[in-house]
């Protein structure tokens, strides 16, 4: 894993949990929408915050691509759930949700595997017919 | 609850699941095949790497698929809490996708990924209490 691919992992996580929490405050801005009336919808898409938060969740999708074309979906999917996290900080803190305490035991649960996760190899080298892993540019390259 | 609506409940997370879980495997699938997108963009540029996705059959499909996943989201929220609807579609992707990218993806799905991938199974399953 290079700095660079940490980088993606983060940008996957950050506008993953940022994403739903802009598209949650701008819904409770609105108000609820009614069945009857889905062509509301619509008309929150040019709710700031819900337009914010569908440029990071676009964000996100291409981030997400780019893992996946060097790494595991089963290594991608946990490693990035670090998000759910950070939208149970920002749901607590930001949006002044209660979080009980069987909550936060989630948190720490799926920190745990995040972190479990992690510390195995990204990607499984199938032979022939599968992409061979690039050489890894080195960190000054990167950061260049 | 009733049985009726129990099983309706059963129906409606597993075609969230279903969906998500398709999605997810035939766009990993995808990206497998189109290969690591940072080479191509040194190679080919932003634009290039961009229409080497898009002209990816399997990710076309993969993306009907996470759309249906979204709208059978949609659906079923509009029919039960997001409380319990969220969570249970959310970890047991994590579980099928799991089985899949080792069936399908030929994934090398080792102890530490399971354990990892119940961990947040669980996790996610709480954050709902």
């Amino acid at each position: 894993m290079t700095f660079r691919r940490y980088l993606v992992l983060a940008a996957i996580t950050l506008t993953s949990a940022y994403g739903d929490t802009l598209l949650a405050r701008g819904m409770k801005s609105l108000g609820p929408v009614s069945l009857h009336h889905p062509l509301e919808l619509i008309h929150a898409i040019f709710n700031p915050w819900v337009a914010a938060g569908i440029v990071l969740l676009c964000g996100f999708f291409a981030s997400y691509l780019t893992a996946l074309s060097w790494a595991d979906l089963t290594w991608v999917l946990p490693a990035s759930s670090l998000g759910y996290v950070i939208m149970t900080i920002n749901a607590r803190f930001w949006l002044h949700e209660q979080v009980s305490p069987l909550r936060w035991l989630g948190v720490v649960f799926i920190t745990a595997g995040v972190g479990f996760v992690t510390r195995g190899p990204s990607y499984t080298d199938h032979s022939a017919g599968t992409p061979e892993p690039v050489e890894e540019p080195v960190l000054e390259e990167v950061l260049r | 609850m009733s049985t009726l609506q129990i099983l309706a409940t059963i129906a409606m997370i597993a075609s969230i699941v279903l969906t998500a879980t398709a999605g997810d495997i035939l766009t990993a699938s995808a990206m497998r095949q189109v290969g690591d997108l940072d080479a191509i963009r040194a190679r080919r540029g932003l634009f290039g790497a961009i229409a080497a996705v898009l002209s990816n059959g399997r990710f076309g499909i993969g993306v009907v698929c996470l759309a249906l996943s979204f709208f059978s989201l949609l659906f079923a929220l509009s029919h039960r809490e997001l409380s319990l609807i969220g969570p249970a579609a959310t970890s047991l992707t994590f579980v099928t996708n799991a089985v899949a990218a080792k069936i399908f993806l030929k994934e090398n799905v080792d102890r530490r990924r399971w354990t990892a991938a119940l961990l947040v199974c669980a996790g996610v399953t709480l954050l709902a209490f």
